[in-house]
């Protein structure tokens, strides 16, 4: 696909500026790798040349008048100023025309409509700011944050090439499955973009939104949330992995098992040492992007939490704030965003860093039974 | 109204301007009046464009270099506001109150105290907004468009002075319309049949219709946005009931008819200046009046194009998309007619039809991949991306603010009694366009290759296009300090303009004195 893309850039571009002809700069859409993108990519390059040719012809007119029809002492304008032939003919073609348009433009909208019969479903939640996919069918699911460095993005080192585009875990998808997703978000409005698969779909609060895709070659297929989520909008970007079916199959037993044995870990008895250990990565995927890496916050929207009130002094107000939000505000309840071992190893971490040096552990048992007192 | 207008026309002192301050403070005058809206608004389109210049520096270069996110999208908001309310808007109140009482041999607007009133709440309302900027946790970040709930329960503390802001430039808006609509109704000179008037009168007779729609709904909306945040309903909000997408609806019901109410007075000024310089009547009078209220009829029906991805079922997405297809063809029509006009005329290119021309071209190229983006499918790749923000600046800078410029150019003569320096106007123009196609057309590419809308840094594949677009954005920004001083030469001086400076010109403007003395049309004339 990146090839079609590629060809097509050489070509247009080709067309216009042979210097310019570089891969970087290209200048039109993906035909992707989905049968929906492709009919995408169809109905895009029909309009466009559909308008190609009504402007070719109407400017054509506009720049003759400009030359030929210029002011000089000999030439007096003509003094017509209606034609109800040529305005009724102005106004039946275009009209015409966007019929013959509409009819593919519904067949495909149809087509991208009918989610039934899929193989595959796929809960996809946008927080601020990363993605969660969990495959319902399964019982197993993950957040997917943006990989990329701080270093990058303040030009302190070399930008990697999938810059702003690379996450820790992709979404992955079996190759030639139907796959639907269901798309709703925990906080604000974000939207779920793969270029290639032609699905754009708003995840909304309080909402699920369906779409579905099949794709068909393997591969790695970059994407961007585009719908404005706040701070952090511009850099919670989508991957998926699309690979054969029985690679996907081994996947998913190997995440199945690897959640069951998360669940296990509820029981097990933890050390400080552990749970701090746990917590500065859970922490850093599920806090930092507000909190900051060290605690401090970015005051008044995000409050610091080194030197806090809430880290240093009673555990269960600090366990309500995590596992139920505060309401009206972006701290979210992380009740059930993270497991029992994530919350335990996040708060222990959160009273024992940075100089919070409460020596005071919460185990995922306690955590356990605090969320199901009452 | 008549009766008023008598009894000053048998006055025999004739009164010219207070002296001071007090002459634009308390004045009633429709060209004063006018000219404080020109005034305040090409103020605000410095401000807004310094916004933009802002975020396309940050954008020149992929990386984090000159502000935080944070900062960006506050940027971003700002610019989308002040330029669409402070800058767009106000300019085209600006003209009306010029232009249409001399256009109709009207002695002022119908309410001339209201008038005063509509502008002076506008600089509170934009010193409210700008503002916003100083507070604590930093102005509005959400957007233009401001979706709930990142504007409500995700919103910084200034989202209520925000949301006052736009209630009184909304209020400001309205009066404004009424006075319009009053005064287009009622103090035509006789003769003057509804047919019989000029085009850039009955464009702005539709937008002030539209804004009586429109603007009660936007203030519905920001007020549902203001009892969220502070007391407690639900409104937006899916945890306590409410519905994010029915915001979104809300919006965009106002949003989509305020588009075309930030063109169709361009359309009507452009219908003058075309003919003007081609020496040959308008073609298609009757047409072109149709178009416009078909244009804005159907603007009221096509709101959800803008939300093709939030999930509205099919009957719905093909209704939206059907209406929208349509909206093209009176759009169409407009444009044929004013290539029409042009057609074995006797044309030159003086300033005001430089940018009527480019108005023409580059407006037609925004129409087009406004017919690409009503096709609801190619939307879902097109949506939220560069794609939109070529097309929306395509049709808002070179439609809505080149319909300006041409006007300025046009009637500037009338209102200082000079001739503008025509060689600075035409290098005005020249870079306007070249700065304004570098810094747009590269945004088609961007958003086709997949660049999101509304992002402070980009992937590395994007890199081109954008210092392309920087480029020719920050050539498109420092020009317009010619037009400010283009206009400051024209006010003190130059070559005397005589009524009709322009010899194609048409209209009851031209039959006053240049400049058009403080009071005109004490009697009316008569219109055959
Ligand atoms: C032929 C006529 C037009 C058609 C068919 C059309 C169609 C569209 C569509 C479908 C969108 C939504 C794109 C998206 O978000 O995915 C859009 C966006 C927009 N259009 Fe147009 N349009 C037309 C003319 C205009 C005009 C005349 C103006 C203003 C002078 C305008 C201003 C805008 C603006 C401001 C947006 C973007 C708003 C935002 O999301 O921030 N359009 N247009
Ligand atoms: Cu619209």
């Amino acid at each position: 696909m990146r090839v079609h893309a590629k060809r097509a850039g050489v070509l247009l571009g080709g067309l216009m500026a042979p210097a310019l002809s570089t891969a970087d700069w290209t200048l039109n859409m993906s035909p992707g790798v989905t049968g929906t993108s492709n009919d995408i990519f169809s109905l895009h390059m029909t309009i466009l040349w559909i308008c190609v040719v009504i402007g070719v012809v109407v400017f054509g007119i506009m720049f003759w008048s400009i030359f030929a029809h210029r002011k000089s002492p000999d030439r007096k304008p003509a003094n017509f100023h209606e034609n109800t032939l040529v305005e009724i003919l102005w106004t039946i073609i275009p009209l015409v025309i966007l019929v013959v348009m509409a009819i593919p433009a519904t067949a495909t909208l149809v087509d991208m409509y009918d989610t039934t019969e899929a193989d595959v479903d796929i809960k996809v939640t946008g927080y601020q700011w990363r993605w969660k996919y969990d495959y319902i069918n399964d019982d197993f699911g993950y957040f997917s944050n943006i990989s990329t460095s701080d270093d990058e993005i303040y030009n302190r080192t070399e930008k990697s090439e999938n810059y702003l585009l690379d996450v820790d875990n992709p979404m992955v998808v079996p190759v030639g499955a139907k796959v639907r997703l269901l798309l709703t978000a925990n906080d604000v409005i974000h939207s779920w973009w793969v270029p290639e698969f032609g699905i754009k779909k708003d995840a909304i609060p309080g909402f699920i939104n369906e779409a579905w895709t099949r794709v068909d070659e393997p591969g790695i297929y970059r994407g961007q949330c585009t719908e404005l989520c706040g701070v952090k909008h511009g850099f919670m970007p989508v991957v998926v992995k699309a690979v054969p079916q029985d690679e996907y199959d081994d996947w998913v037993a190997e995440q199945k098992e690897a959640a069951q044995r998360e669940r296990e870990l509820t029981q097990k008895d933890w050390t400080m040492e552990e749970l701090m250990e746990r917590g500065e990565k859970a922490y850093a995927s599920a806090c930092a992007s507000c909190h900051q890496a060290d605690g401090s916050g970015s005051p008044p929207a995000f409050p610091a939490l080194k030197g806090s009130q809430i880290a240093l002094e009673d555990m269960d107000a600090h366990l309500d704030v995590v596992v139920n939000g505060v309401s009206g505000t972006a701290m979210q309840a992380f009740g059930d965003q993270l497991s029992e071992v994530d919350l335990a190893a996040v708060i222990t971490y959160e009273r024992n860093a940075w100089g919070n040096d409460t020596g005071e552990m919460v185990t995922p048992k306690e955590v356990f039974e605090y969320k199901n007192q009452e | 109204m008549s009766a008023v207008a008598d009894t000053h026309a048998q006055d025999d002192h004739h009164h010219g301007p207070a002296k001071g301050i007090t002459r634009w403070l308390l004045t009633t005058n429709h060209k004063d009046i006018g000219s404080m809206y020109l005034i305040f608004s090409f103020t605000m389109f410095l401000l807004g464009g310094a916004m933009a210049m802002v975020i396309r520096a940050e954008l020149f270069q992929p990386g984090l270099q000159i502000v935080e996110p944070e900062f960006f999208n506050q940027m971003t908001t700002m610019h989308g506001l002040i330029m669409v309310f402070g800058a767009v808007m106000p300019a085209f109140v600006g003209l009306a109150n010029w232009m249409i009482p001399l256009m109709i041999g009207a002695p002022d607007m119908a309410l001339p105290r209201m008038n005063n009133w509509s502008f002076w709440l506008l600089p509170c309302a934009f010193l409210i907004l700008v503002s916003t900027l100083f507070m604590q946790g930093g102005a509005p970040n959400f957007g233009w468009t401001f979706y709930a709930p990142l504007s409500t329960t995700y919103g910084p503390p200034s989202t209520t002075f925000f949301i006052f802001a736009v209630h009184i430039m909304g209020v400001s808006s309205i009066m404004g319309a009424i006075n319009v609509i009053a005064t287009i109704l009622n103090m035509r000179a006789p003769g003057m049949t509804l047919m019989k008037m000029p085009l850039f009168v009955w464009t702005w007779l539709i937008t002030a219709f539209l804004l009586i729609a429109v603007m009660p709904v936007l203030a519905g909306v920001v007020t549902m946005m203001l009892m969220d945040i502070n007391f407690g309903t639900s409104f937006f909000d899916a945890s306590g009931g409410g519905d994010p997408v029915l915001f979104q609806h809300l919006f965009w019901f106002f949003g989509h008819p305020e588009v075309y109410i930030m063109i169709l007075p361009a359309f009507g000024a452009i219908s003058h200046i075309i003919p003007a310089f081609s020496r040959k009547r308008l073609f298609g009078y009757a047409s072109m009046v149709y178009a416009v209220g078909a244009i804005a009829l159907l603007s009221f029906v096509v709101w959800a194009h803008h939300m093709f991805t939030v999930g509205i079922p099919i009957a719905g997405q093909l209704f939206f998309m059907y209406a929208t297809m349509l909206i093209a063809v009176p759009t169409g029509v407009k444009v044929f007619n004013w290539v029409a006009t042009m057609f074995r005329g006797s044309l030159t290119f003086e300033a005001p039809m430089l940018f009527a021309v480019a108005f023409v071209i580059l407006f037609t190229i925004g129409g087009f991949s406004g017919l690409m983006l009503a096709i609801a499918p190619a939307d879902f790749q097109y949506h939220d991306t560069y794609f939109v923000v070529a097309h929306f600046h395509y049709v808002l800078v070179p439609g809505a603010i080149f319909g300006i410029f041409a006007s300025a150019y046009f009637w500037l003569p009338k209102w200082t009694g000079h001739m503008y320096d025509e060689t600075l106007a035409k290098t005005h123009f020249w870079l306007s366009f070249v700065g304004m196609n570098l810094a747009f057309f590269p945004m088609h590419f961007l958003g086709l290759a997949g660049m999101p809308r509304r992002i402070p840094d980009y992937a590395l594949q994007f890199a081109d296009f954008n210092m392309v677009s920087s480029i020719g954005a920050f050539m498109f920004g420092a020009t317009q300090i010619l037009f400010l001083v283009i206009v400051v030469k024209c006010v003190r001086g130059g070559e005397k303009a005589s009524a009709k400076p322009w010899d194609g010109a048409e209209g009851l403007e031209w039959t006053v004195p240049s400049p058009a003395p403080y009071h005109t049309f004490s009697t009316p004339p008569e219109v055959k």
